[in-house]
């Protein structure tokens, strides 16, 4: 074996950092831990495991704030998925994560969305979890855009493209259109599998000797390079990075997800990580970074899908559907078996050396040789000045009163329900399939879905959320709202809200107004996180979403996992029954600030973002749980986004109509009731912790007797029934046409802004 | 097992209905769900055992078998068998196992194509027609109302001729296409076993969410023992799930292979 001179180094030039995007200071780190000069190929390594995206440089110090531990987190962060237990007797565990794909969609959106599914699904399985569902988070411009609508178009098909392929139903999501995502779309995906607690697999690289196998597609030019372009802002010239853009296959994924689950289940691996951004260079030093091992890969043995790579071009390389597994010299044989039986490659490409370095040799030349752990563990962690944007004071201070004078509620109401951030998504999630596995409980249009687990009478409910807008003018409440909202979408759905994973979508953090909302909605959640009791597990941190300049609206998404001890007490948000009493739990108070209406009214972006009393919200969340275990409830319906009149017309629109093809109409509402704010403020503020809830009038001695328990405000508003939408509050009808009207403008305004 | 049916599932690369259509065959021929969530790298989640007195023994069958014992029904189940490269079903018609599949279906063994196995029954031939990409082009994941056309085929007799029943649909490439002759002999023959219609049972032309011609959803072949259809019924078969229209296939099978679930 010959030594480090084998490789040139080519640092030549004088400014050779820029091109890997490190920084002066940053490469006079990497001297003097090396305690050399890198060569080029080891700058190329520093370079992306360094980046942004890999290293967390940025995000680190902060996510340490989070809550990560709790009697039901078998896993927190640090590996490729987080676990929580969903059923302690059967063993029964939920690996979940969400990872944005944001630059890769912006520039091609199909693929870029469809790659972002993938990996997703990849960090699942490689706990040794069976993925069972998707869920997502998306963001586009506003719809009156053909640029918006070209990349909302792709992403939903791209989606849906790769998860419809591989047969994970993808069960739920939200969608937010705004100006500040025209040229930066989010795409956030989240996955969930299902494990047994004692199967669960690491990312580790253990055991001197052992094998590194680079199993499943053969490793092309594809995506070089796509850590660092996800860590930087985007601008018109796009375009030309189309080829740091990855390519899906998801055929090949299914026969990866068959063929490793097989290998797992025999036991013949001992660790396992999926090749993501940065490829080889990220799963190998991860892995043998977590074992405090060592591991060298032999790029002789890599098996290429083109002629001629540069050894920085096949470590760097980003081509999808790779998995990396560490196995006994004696278990190659079978593994290669297995993966025979797939039509699927399985290469012996090196092995656990013990001398904690990363080593990449082709043959018996190294090329490069670091100590693992100064790619990961000791990669930069900086903390930015931060720095509390103008803007911030003088939105919040801004009148939202207009809205109190606007005297035509019904025309609002259905201005509101045809906008695309509050229309149904039907568009959307009919382009996924969300049935197949036969689990899904409760299909996508709920608060949340719910999935049956099989061999247990538990059911599993999972949602995603965030309000960018409330993030943008109030980070810090926008970041606890955010998930104050998906536990009250689990509870809703009758499940215990249990752990979260985050995807903290935000623009550049070395702008001190950025870093600012950065920290501030982090802390928010962190303390929503700690009220909740509703750790976080992982996720993921994307940084400069910005396009020509201009940051998005901060958007730090919540993925929530919750548990229904009894799968059968799960609630619906739909009216069920001509009748029921139609109750509003919760206090609504004088505000209009930041809501959908004013913003629909004026075009701003303004005003105070409504407060969260964490104590308030979880005797909430504790009333939906035990309501749905008592069976009380026959609906029950987050109020969020869009206020009261939104969520009881989606409730009455569900009901009769929940397909858009067979419209009963029999379940309008005609509800009568008094309170102490405007009329403007009642049907349409966002004030926090609220439901509507729809009950039997035989339930309703026994569910008031749960809300006097819990100390929880509430207003019987009406009854079920009619085909009629109507809204009396103090004396004066507010609203007043048919359900049906409604009904049509909420159910197809997207798919015909769309057609 | 005494005088059940012997139901195999064919599992292609990425066959991905393949254990909804055997756990749906489980649950019907009365055992328990097993829980299986992969054919071959079996994550094992039972928790109702399996019931010795089942009507149906499921097994699943690889795709590079090239004989295989005889079976009473052979499943196709939905999937993006090849990931529907160069055209769906057009690579799986070529598995080993399809001639095999071919054999039975002259020997007399019931077929049952889903979604892309009814694709992989057109391509190989068994069924007349083609399914092209949805009017829309865009993916269908939805429920959609479907008219009994003919009751009785062994695959619908436990329906009533003219029953509306609701079944999901997950497709791209569901656009049923056959030339005008063709369409006139399946129309006289009884071939046309389901129709897309209205939750009310009338079917207006062209109400097929795909473009399929004719409202068509499923077909048989000439013999009447190969069904294609679209939509899936193994996914609808549990109330838990949202309803089980889906169940009267798989009991009509049973009708018509061994006397029954009640005998």
């Amino acid at each position: 074996m010959t030594g480090l001179g084998g490789a040139k180094p080519r640092l030549d030039s004088t400014n050779v950092w820029k091109e890997h995007g490190l920084t002066e200071e940053e490469y006079a780190r990497i001297e003097t831990l090396m305690q050399r000069e890198p060569n080029y190929l080891e700058l190329s390594l520093f370079g992306v495991m360094w980046s942004e995206h890999c290293s967390y440089k940025n995000s680190r110090a902060q996510l340490r704030k989070f809550p990560v531990t709790g009697p039901q987190v078998v896993q927190g962060p640090g590996e490729n998925a987080g676990v929580v237990r969903l059923d302690a007797e059967r063993k029964l565990c939920a690996a979940f994560k969400m990872e944005s794909h944001n630059h890769p969609s912006a520039i091609e959106p199909y693929q870029g969305a469809a790659t972002g599914v993938g990996g997703i699904i990849r960090d699942i399985f490689a706990m040794g979890a069976r993925p069972v569902a998707s869920l997502n988070s998306l963001r586009f411009g506003s719809l009156d855009d053909a640029r918006a609508k070209g990349l909302f178009r792709g992403v939903v098909a791209g989606v849906g493209g790769y998860g419809n392929c591989i047969g994970i139903p993808t069960v739920g999501g939200e969608t937010f259109f705004h100006p500040s995502y025209h040229g930066n779309p989010l795409v956030n995906a989240m996955c969930v599998g299902l494990v047994e607690e004692d199967k669960i697999f690491k990312g580790q690289a253990t055991g001197v000797g052992n094998i590194v196998m680079l199993v499943g597609a053969r490793t092309g030019r594809d995506g070089i390079k796509g850590a660092s372009f996800a860590s930087e802002e985007l601008s018109d010239s796009d375009p030309d990075k189309r080829p740091n853009v990855q390519v899906g296959d998801p055929f090949m994924e299914k026969l990866l997800l068959e063929a490793s689950l097989e290998v797992l289940e025999a036991g013949l691996v001992v660790g396992l990580q999926d090749l993501g951004a940065a490829g080889l260079t990220s799963s190998g030093s991860e892995m043998a970074g977590r074992a405090g091992s060592g591991l060298y890969i032999d790029l002789d043995k890599v098996p290429l899908r083109e002629k001629a790579m540069e050894a920085w071009e096949i470590m760097l390389s980003e081509s999808q559907e790779r998995m990396l597994m560490i196995v006994e010299p004696s278990k190659v044989e079978e593994i290669q078996k297995v993966f025979d039986k797939w039509d699927l490659i399985a290469a012996a490409v090196g092995e656990v050396t013990g001398d904690g370095c990363f080593t990449v040799r082709k043959g018996e030349v190294v090329l490069a040789s670091v100590p693992a752990e100064f790619l990961t563990d000791k990669a930069p962690v900086n903390i930015r000045p931060a720095a509390e944007p103008e803007y911030f004071r003088v939105l919040k201070k801004a009148d939202c009163s207009e809205l109190r004078g606007y005297g035509n509620w019904t025309d609002l109401l259905k201005k509101l329900l045809s906008s695309p951030n509050i229309a149904s998504k039907r568009w959307v999630y009919e382009q996924y399939d969300s049935t197949i596995g036969t689990n899904t409980v409760v299909r996508p249009g709920s608060d949340a879905a719910v999935l049956r687990l099989p061999g247990s009478g538990k059911g599993m409910a999972l949602a995603t959320d965030c309000n960018s807008r409330y993030a943008y003018l109030d980070p810090w409440r926008g970041g606890a709202i955010a998930v104050a909202e998906a536990a009250r979408n689990v509870a809703a759905s009758g499940a215990k809200p249990l752990a979260i994973t985050n995807c903290l979508n935000f623009g550049n953090p070395e702008k001190p107004e950025i870093y600012w909302q950065f920290v501030q909605a982090t802390d928010g959640m962190a303390e929503a996180c700690k009220a909740f009791s509703t750790p976080v597990t992982g996720g993921n941190v994307s940084f400069y979403n910005e396009y020509d300049g201009r940051a998005i609206y901060p958007a730090p998404t919540i993925g929530m996992v919750g548990v229904l001890e009894n799968v059968e007490d799960r609630v619906t948000s739909d009216f069920k029954a001509e009748g029921d009493l139609v109750v509003l739990v919760g206090e609504t108070l004088e505000e209009l600030g930041a809501s959908e209406a004013h913003f629909l009214l004026t075009g701003k972006d303004e005003g105070e973002v409504p407060v969260l009393d964490f104590e308030k919200e979880k005797r909430l969340h504790a009333f939906l749980v035990e309501a749905a275990e008592t069976r009380l409830l026959a609906s029950a319906h987050d109020c969020s986004d869009g206020g009261l009149a939104v969520a009881v017309a989606e409730c009455a629109i569900t009901g009769s109509d929940a397909t858009r093809s067979a419209f009963k109409g029999d379940l309008g509402a005609a509800l009568d009731w008094a309170g102490d704010v405007s009329p403007a403020a009642m049907l349409f503020g966002e004030s926090q912790s609220r439901a509507v809830i729809s009950v039997s009038p035989d339930k309703w001695q026994a569910t008031e007797a749960l809300l006097k328990k819990l100390s929880l405000a509430y207003t019987p508003l009406g009854k079920v029934g009619g085909a009629a939408f109507s809204l009396r509050y103090n004396g004066a009808v507010l609203v007043d046409c048919p359900l049906e009207d409604l009904a049509g403008l909420w159910s197809d305004s997207v798919s015909e802004i769309m057609r | 097992m005494m005088g059940g049916m012997k139901a195999a599932v064919v599992v292609f690369p990425d066959s991905n209905g393949d254990c909804d259509a055997k756990r749906a065959l489980e649950k019907i021929g009365g055992q328990g769900v097993s829980g299986d969530v992969s054919p071959l790298s079996k994550i094992d989640f039972s928790g109702d055992g399996v019931n010795p007195l089942s009507k149906i023994d499921v097994r699943f069958v690889w795709h590079k078998e090239s004989s295989i014992e005889d079976f009473d029904l052979i499943v196709l189940p939905g999937g993006f068998t090849f990931g529907d490269y160069l055209r769906t079903g057009a690579i799986a018609r070529y598995s080993p196992v399809m001639k095999e599949v071919v054999r039975q279906a002259k020997r007399g063994a019931k077929v049952l194509g889903i979604c892309n196995g009814f694709q992989i029954l057109t391509e190989a031939g068994l069924l007349p027609g083609a399914l092209l990409r949805n009017r829309d082009l865009l993916f269908l994941g939805r429920d959609v109302w479907l008219r009994v056309e003919n009751d009785a085929t062994p695959f619908t007799n436990a329906y009533a001729k003219g029953q509306v029943i609701r079944l999901p649909i997950a497709h791209g490439d569901g656009n049923y296409f056959i030339d005008d002759e063709g369409y006139k002999r399946l129309e006289e023959e009884g071939r046309i076993v389901f129709r897309y219609c209205s939750p009310d049972g009338d079917a207006p032309s062209g109400i097929a969410p795909n473009g399929a011609k004719g409202d068509i959803a499923g077909i048989v072949n000439e013999e009447g023992n190969v069904l294609g259809l679209m939509p899936h019924p193994e996914r609808l078969v549990e109330p838990i799930l949202g309803g089980r229209d889906g169940r009267g296939v798989f009991e009509s099978l049973l009708n018509a292979v061994c006397g029954g679930l009640k005998r």
